[in-house]
C-alpha cells in the first residue's frame, strides 16, 4: 500500500498530509477508491483461507481438522465476508474510482461521507472476525441466520454479528447515496443520461437496490436481535410469531442483494468487451432498460428461495414464472455481447479473457438458475451443493472474474504502468482452469444428493469432494499470482499510455495514466 | 458365448444405472419422482441446445473475428428486428419449460385421502416418527459409529445413512406426511421420493408419497440445523402390505411389552456397576454431541456437566432437566426419548463420571416417582 | 469549482434519499403485519387467527364426509401431558362438532399455557371456522391439576372439494415466565 502512497504523492500538486494521516483523513475519490478495493481483496483473502478450511475438511469423509461447531462457523463468516466484505467493496471501489472519471466529474459528491462510509468498513469486519474468538465461537448459523437457529439457538456472539451487519450495511447505504447524487449531479455538460458508460447506468440502478434493500436487512436483523435478548416474538410460533416470516423478510432483501452483486459486473463487461472487439456495443438502450428490468423484477422472486417451507400452489406457481422471467433480459445482454464480438476485430489481453470467461461461465450459472426456478425440480435440488456449485458460478466465475477484469482493465490507468500480460495470463488460466475443477463437479455431487453445510458426507460423494478440494486449494493459490502482478504493475513496469488500449472508449482514457490526484477540475465537454 | 455376453450385460446392468445416479439427479421409486426426475432431464436439454448455439456463436467470433487474422470491425451496433426476436424467442422457450413444469407441481399437490398418515418431527439432530392410525411411535438415531467419523474405524458401505430404526412404510399405498419440529428448522429429505419438506417449529406442514417398489431408501436433513446437521440422517424402509401389517403389530407388541417392563424394573434396584455401564451408553447415544464425551460440554454454547453444581449436588433439578429439557435452550426433553431405566442409568452416569463422583445412584423408581409427583 | 450551483441540490437528494432510508426500514417491520394478513387472506403456513364465526344459519353438505384430524404436541422443556380426546372425527362441510382435549399439568408449579394452532393442508385453514377454542386465550392450570378444554368447530360448506383430510395441530407453549406471580395467582381456583 505505501507503493501507492508513493505513486500517488508524485501527483499531488496539493499540500495534502502524509503518511497515515492521509489515507484516513482523504476525501479523494481515487484513495478512497483504492482503498475500497485493497480492503476488498484483504476480505478476499480472508474469507479465501475459511473456504480453503472448508475444503480441507471436506477433502474426505470423516471428521478430520475441525469439529462441526467450528466448519458453521467457517461457511457461515466465508459467505458473510465474501459477500460484504469482498464483492460489495471492490465495486464501491470501483464506482470511487471510475464514476467520476467516466461522468466526467472531479470528485464523488459528497467526499466526507465517502470517507466515513468507507472508515467504518475495517471497524465491521474486524468485530466480525473477533467474534470468532469469543467464548462459544462466532455465528454459526448460515449467512442466511435463519430464525429460530440464530435467535434462540445460537451464541452469545449473535449480538456482535446484528452488530456488524448493522455498520456494514450503513456504509453500503451511505456508498451508495454518494453514487446516486454523484450521478444525478455532477455530470459533464452534455453528459445525457443515455450518454452515461454502462458501468455507470449499472451502478446507478445497483445504488437504488441498495437504498431500498440494505434497511430491510438492518431490520431483520434488529428482530434477530430483540427476539434474542428483549423478548420479542417475531419469529417465536409461541408468542404469535412464525419463523417462515423471517425468511420472506430475509430473501426480500437477500434476492435484490444477488443482484447487487451482480449488475455492477455487466457494466464492467460491457466497457470490456467493446474495446477489445473495436467495435461499439451493441444494443446500449437495450442493454439498460435489460438492466432496470432485472433490478425490478428482483423485488418479486425472493421466495424462489423458500419453495419447500410449504406454500400454497398458486404463491408457488407466481415466483417460479417471475423467476423465469428473469432469463429474458439477462439472455438479452448475453447475446447483446456476443453480437458485439460478432465481426469485431478481437485480441485477446487478460482483461478480455476474464471478460470471455465471465460470458461463457455466468451464463452456466444463469442455465443451472433457471433449472433451479422450476418449482417441482427444484424440491430435489434445493439445499444441496446444486445450489452451491449455482451461486459460485455467478458470484466467483460471474462477479469475481468481472472485478478481476476490471482491475486489469484499469490498472494502467490507476498506476501508470502497465501490468506483467505474461503474469496476467497466467493468473487467468490457472483462475480459470481451478474455478471450473471447483465447482464444475459440485453439480453432480449436488444431483447426486450432497446436502450443503455438512462437515462430512457419505462414501459416495468422496471423489467429488476430493476433486473439488483441489480445484479449490488451486483456484485459491492462483489469487496469489494477481496479488503479485497488481504489486509488480504498482512498483514499476512498462510507462502507460493514456490510452493503453485501442478500442477502449470514455473520458476516462482522455486524462494522462495514471490519472492526476484531481481530473476534470474543468469539465470536460461531452458531444 | 451369448450366454456369457447376457449375463456380462445383466451384470453391467445395475452398475450403469448405479454410476448413472452418483452424478445425476435420482429416477426415484415413485410416479412423481420419475416425473421430476423427466422435467429436470427436459430443462437440461433446452439448456444445453440454448448453450449450444450462444456459446457456438461466440466462439465462432473468437475464432474468425480476430484482429490478428484482418478482421475489420464492422459498424453495426444496433437491431430492433434482432433485439425483438431475441427476447421473443426465449419468451416462447419459457412457456414451453413452464408448461410441464405446472403440470408437475399440480400432480404434487394432490390432496386425496391417505392411506397410513404419519408425524414426523425433527430435533436437534434426530427424527421422530409417529403413525396416527396406531400408538407406534419412536426415535430415529443415526447409528454410525462415533468411531467410524473420527476415522478410527473402516467407514461402512453405509456411512452416515444409516439409522438405528428406520421408518417403514407399505408399498402401493398412499402415505401422507405430516412433518414439524421441536427446535430449529430442519427439512426432511428422500430423494428417491422427490419429497423435501421443511419441518418448522409450531407449524405443520405436509408432504405426501406412494412408493412403487419395496426397498430401502436413504436420505438427510437438507437443511442447516446447527452442529450435527450433517449427522441426521433419514432411512425409509417400504414393506408390501402385508409385511408393513405384521410389522406394525410387531411394533404394537413390542411398545406394549417395554411398557410393562418398565413396571417391572420399578420395583428392582440396580447394582452401581450396571448403572454406569448402560449410562455410558446412553450418554454417548444422547448426550455427548453437545455435552461432549468428556462431559466438558463446549464454552459459550454448551454447558459442561463435569464438576457442574447442578450435576453434583442439587439431584431433583438434575432429573427434571434431563426428563423435561430447558424450554428456550437446545436442551430436549429426554422424558419421552429415554425408558426410566435409561433415564436413571444416564443420571446415575453424569453424576459419577468424569470425576463427578458423588457416589448416588438413581434408580428407575426415583424417576418415576419425579415423574409422576 | 463549477458545481457550486448544485449544492442545494445535493442536500435535497440526500435528504430525499435518507427518507427512502428510513421508510425501508420501517417497512420490513411493517412486513410482520403484513405477512399476518396475506397469511390470513391465503391460509398460508396454516396459520390463522379465526374466531368470529357465529352459528350463523348454514346447510349441511351431507354429501361429502371430511376426516379431521388433531395433533398435540408440548413444547420441550414443558411437563404437561397434552391430548385430544378422539384422533379424528369425520365431519360433514357445516356441520358443528366439539371436541374436548385433556391436559394435565404434571409439576408442582401453577403454570400458565398458551396453545398455537397449525392446520394442514394451508388453504383448509380458511374453511376451518371455530366457534370456540380454548387457544383463543391463555390456559392457566394449577400444580398437579388437570382439565377437558372444550374447541367447537365447523367446516365452511364452501371448503374445496379436493380436500378430503384436514389436520388440525396444537403446540403447546409455557406462558408462566411472561406473567407475574399475582396475575399467576388470581388466575388459578381459589380451592388450589
Amino acid at each position: 500500500m505505501s507503493t501507492v502512497v508513493g505513486e500517488m504523492d508524485q501527483h499531488d500538486h496539493h499540500h495534502a498530509p502524509s503518511g497515515i494521516s492521509r489515507w484516513l483523513f482523504t476525501t479523494n475519490h481515487k484513495d478512497i477508491g483504492s482503498m475500497y478495493l485493497w480492503f476488498s481483496f484483504i476480505m478476499f483473502l480472508v474469507g479465501g483461507s475459511m473456504a480453503m478450511v472448508i475444503r480441507a475438511e471436506l477433502f474426505q469423509p470423516g471428521l478430520q481438522l475441525v469439529d462441526p461447531h467450528f466448519f458453521n462457523q467457517m461457511t457461515t463468516v466465508h459467505g458473510l465476508i465474501m459477500v460484504f466484505g469482498a464483492v460489495m467493496p471492490a465495486f464501491t471501489g470501483l464506482a470511487n474510482w471510475m464514476i467520476p472519471m467516466m461522468i466526467g466529474a472531479p470528485d464523488m459528491a459528497l467526499p466526507r461521507m465517502n470517507n466515513w462510509s468507507f472508515w467504518i468498513l475495517p471497524f465491521a469486519f474486524a468485530i466480525l472476525l473477533a467474534s470468532l474468538f469469543m467464548e462459544g465461537g462466532g455465528p454459526a448459523f448460515g449467512w442466511t441466520f435463519y430464525a429460530p437457529l440464530s435467535t434462540t439457538y445460537s451464541s452469545d456472539s449473535t449480538a456482535l454479528f446484528v452488530f456488524s451487519v448493522h455498520i456494514m450495511g450503513i456504509s453500503s447505504i451511505m456508498g451508495a447515496i454518494n453514487v446516486i447524487v454523484t450521478i444525478m449531479n455532477m455530470r459533464a455538460p452534455g453528459m445525457s443520461y443515455m450518454k452515461m458508460p454502462l458501468f455507470v447506468w449499472t451502478w446507478f440502478i445497483t445504488a437504488f437496490l441498495l437504498i431500498a434493500v440494505m434497511p430491510v436487512l438492518a431490520g431483520a436483523v434488529t428482530m434477530v436481535l430483540t427476539d434474542k435478548y428483549f423478548g420479542t416474538s417475531f419469529f417465536d410460533a409461541a408468542g404469535g410469531g412464525d419463523p417462515v416470516m423471517f425468511q420472506h423478510i430475509f430473501w426480500f432483501f437477500g434476492h435484490p442483494e444477488v443482484y447487487i452483486m451482480i449488475l455492477p459486473s455487466f457494466g464492467i463487461i460491457s466497457a470490456i468487451i467493446p474495446a477489445f472487439s473495436r467495435k461499439r456495443l451493441f444494443g446500449y438502450a437495450s442493454m439498460v432498460y435489460a438492466t432496470a428490468a432485472i433490478a425490478g423484477l428482483s423485488f418479486l422472486v425472493w421466495a424462489h428461495h423458500m419453495f419447500t417451507t410449504g406454500m400454497p400452489v398458486f404463491a408457488e406457481l407466481f415466483f417460479m414464472y417471475c423467476t423465469m422471467l428473469i432469463s429474458i433480459p439477462t439472455g438479452v445482454k448475453v447475446f447483446n455481447w456476443v453480437a458485439t464480438m460478432w465481426r469485431g476485430a478481437m485480441t485477446f489481453e487478460t482483461p478480455m479473457l476474464f471478460a470471455l470467461a465471465f460470458v461463457i461461465l455466468f451464463t452456466i450459472g444463469g442455465f443451472s438458475g433457471l433449472m433451479l426456478a422450476i418449482t417441482p425440480i427444484d424440491f430435489q435440488y434445493h439445499d444441496t451443493y446444486f445450489v452451491v456449485a449455482h451461486f459460485h458460478y455467478v458470484l466467483v466465475s460471474g462477479a469475481i472474474f468481472s472485478i478481476m477484469a476490471a482491475a486489469y482493465y484499469w490498472l494502467p490507468k490507476w498506476t501508470g504502468h502497465m501490468y506483467d500480460e505474461k503474469l496476467g495470463k497466467l493468473h487467468f488460466w490457472a483462475s480459470l482452469i481451478s474455478v471450473n475443477v471447483l465447482f464444475f463437479p459440485m453439480h453432480f455431487a449436488g444431483l447426486a444428493g450432497m446436502p450443503r453445510r455438512i462437515p462430512d458426507y457419505s462414501l459416495a460423494f468422496a471423489d467429488i469432494n476430493q476433486i473439488v478440494s483441489i480445484g479449490g486449494f488451486a483456484f485459491g493459490l492462483s489469487q496469489l499470482i494477481f496479488l503479485w502482478v497488481v504489486i509488480k504493475c504498482v512498483k514499476g513496469g512498462e510507462k502507460a499510455p493514456a490510452k493503453p488500449w485501442e478500442g477502449a472508449e470514455g473520458l476516462e482514457w482522455t486524462v494522462p495514466s495514471p490519472a492526476p490526484y484531481h481530473t476534470f477540475d474543468t469539465p470536460p465537454e461531452v458531444k | 458365448m451369448s450366454i456369457k455376453l447376457i449375463t456380462a450385460l445383466m451384470a453391467m446392468a445395475p452398475m450403469a444405472a448405479q454410476a448413472s445416479s452418483q452424478y445425476n439427479l435420482t429416477q426415484g421409486v415413485t410416479d412423481i419422482s420419475q416425473r421430476v426426475f423427466d422435467l429436470h432431464m427436459t430443462i437440461f436439454y433446452i439448456c444445453c441446445a440454448i448453450g449450444l448455439i450462444v456459446f457456438g456463436a461466440m466462439f465462432w467470433a473468437v475464432i474468425h473475428h480476430r484482429k490478428s487474422k484482418g478482421s475489420k470491425p464492422a459498424s453495426f451496433h444496433e437491431n430492433v428486428k434482432v433485439e425483438i426476436l431475441w427476447t421473443v424467442i426465449p419468451f416462447v422457450i419459457l412457456i414451453g419449460m413452464a408448461i410441464p413444469a405446472t403440470s408437475t407441481l399440480i400432480a404434487m399437490e394432490d390432496t386425496s385421502e391417505a392411506d397410513v398418515t404419519v408425524l414426523v418431527t425433527g430435533s436437534q439432530w434426530k427424527w421422530h416418527y409417529k403413525y396416527l392410525e396406531s400408538d407406534v411411535e419412536y426415535f430415529s438415531l443415526l447409528a454410525t459409529q462415533r468411531e467410524q467419523i473420527e476415522n478410527k474405524l473402516e467407514k461402512g458401505e453405509n456411512y452416515l445413512l444409516e439409522v438405528d430404526r428406520p421408518l417403514v412404510i407399505p408399498t402401493g399405498k398412499k402415505v401422507r406426511f405430516l412433518i414439524t419440529s421441536d427446535d430449529v428448522i430442519h427439512s426432511w429429505w428422500v430423494p428417491d421420493f422427490a419429497v423435501k419438506k421443511d419441518a418448522n417449529p409450531g407449524f405443520i406442514n405436509e408432504a405426501w408419497t406412494q412408493v412403487n417398489e419395496p426397498g430401502i431408501y436413504r436420505g438427510q436433513c437438507a437443511e442447516l440445523c446447527g452442529k450435527d446437521h450433517g449427522y441426521m440422517p433419514v432411512v425409509v424402509i417400504a414393506k408390501s402390505p402385508a409385511d408393513y401389517e405384521s410389522w406394525l403389530a410387531e411394533q404394537e407388541e413390542i411398545q406394549r411389552q417395554a411398557k410393562a417392563e418398565e413396571q417391572r424394573l420399578l420395583a428392582m434396584s440396580m447394582e452401581m456397576d450396571e448403572l454406569m455401564e448402560l449410562g455410558e451408553r446412553v450418554y454417548i447415544g444422547s448426550c455427548a454431541a453437545c455435552h461432549q464425551a468428556n462431559g466438558e460440554g463446549i464454552p459459550g454454547v454448551f454447558p459442561g456437566l463435569k464438576g457442574s453444581a447442578m450435576v453434583t449436588s442439587d439431584m431433583d433439578a438434575h432429573i427434571d432437566i434431563v426428563v423435561n429439557g430447558k424450554s428456550g435452550t437446545a436442551m430436549q426433553a429426554f422424558g419421552n426419548q429415554l425408558s426410566l431405566k435409561e433415564l436413571a442409568a444416564v443420571i446415575t452416569y453424569e453424576r459419577n463420571a468424569w470425576g463427578n463422583n458423588t457416589g448416588e445412584t438413581v434408580q428407575a423408581a426415583d424417576v418415576n416417582a419425579f415423574m409422576n409427583q | 469549482m463549477s458545481e457550486q450551483p448544485t449544492r442545494p441540490d445535493n442536500t435535497r437528494i440526500v435528504r430525499r434519499l435518507l427518507l427512502t432510508v428510513i421508510g425501508m426500514f420501517a417497512f420490513g417491520f411493517a412486513l410482520v403485519p403484513l405477512y399476518d394478513v396475506f397469511c390470513d387472506i391465503t391460509g398460508f403456513n396454516g396459520r390463522f387467527t379465526d374466531g368470529q364465526a357465529a352459528a350463523n344459519t348454514r346447510s349441511v353438505d351431507t354429501s361429502r364426509t371430511i376426516n379431521v384430524q388433531f395433533i398435540t404436541r408440548v413444547n420441550q422443556g414443558m411437563p404437561w401431558d397434552f391430548a385430544p380426546e378422539v384422533t379424528s372425527v369425520r365431519v360433514h362441510p357445516g356441520e358443528t362438532k366439539v371436541v374436548n382435549f385433556l391436559a394435565k399439568n404434571r409439576t408442582g408449579k401453577n403454570m400458565v399455557a398458551q396453545a398455537i394452532p397449525s392446520v394442514a393442508p394451508g388453504e383448509a385453514s380458511l374453511y376451518l371456522n371455530k366457534v370456540e377454542c380454548f387457544c383463543f386465550n391463555q390456559q392457566p392450570l394449577a400444580a398437579g391439576d388437570n382439565v377437558a378444554m372444550p374447541m367447537q368447530f365447523y367446516l365452511d360448506p364452501e371448503i374445496p372439494a379436493d380436500i378430503h383430510t384436514v389436520t388440525l395441530s396444537y403446540t403447546m407453549y409455557d406462558m408462566t415466565e411472561n406473567v407475574t406471580p399475582d396475575a399467576l395467582a388470581a388466575l388459578m381456583p381459589t380451592t388450589n
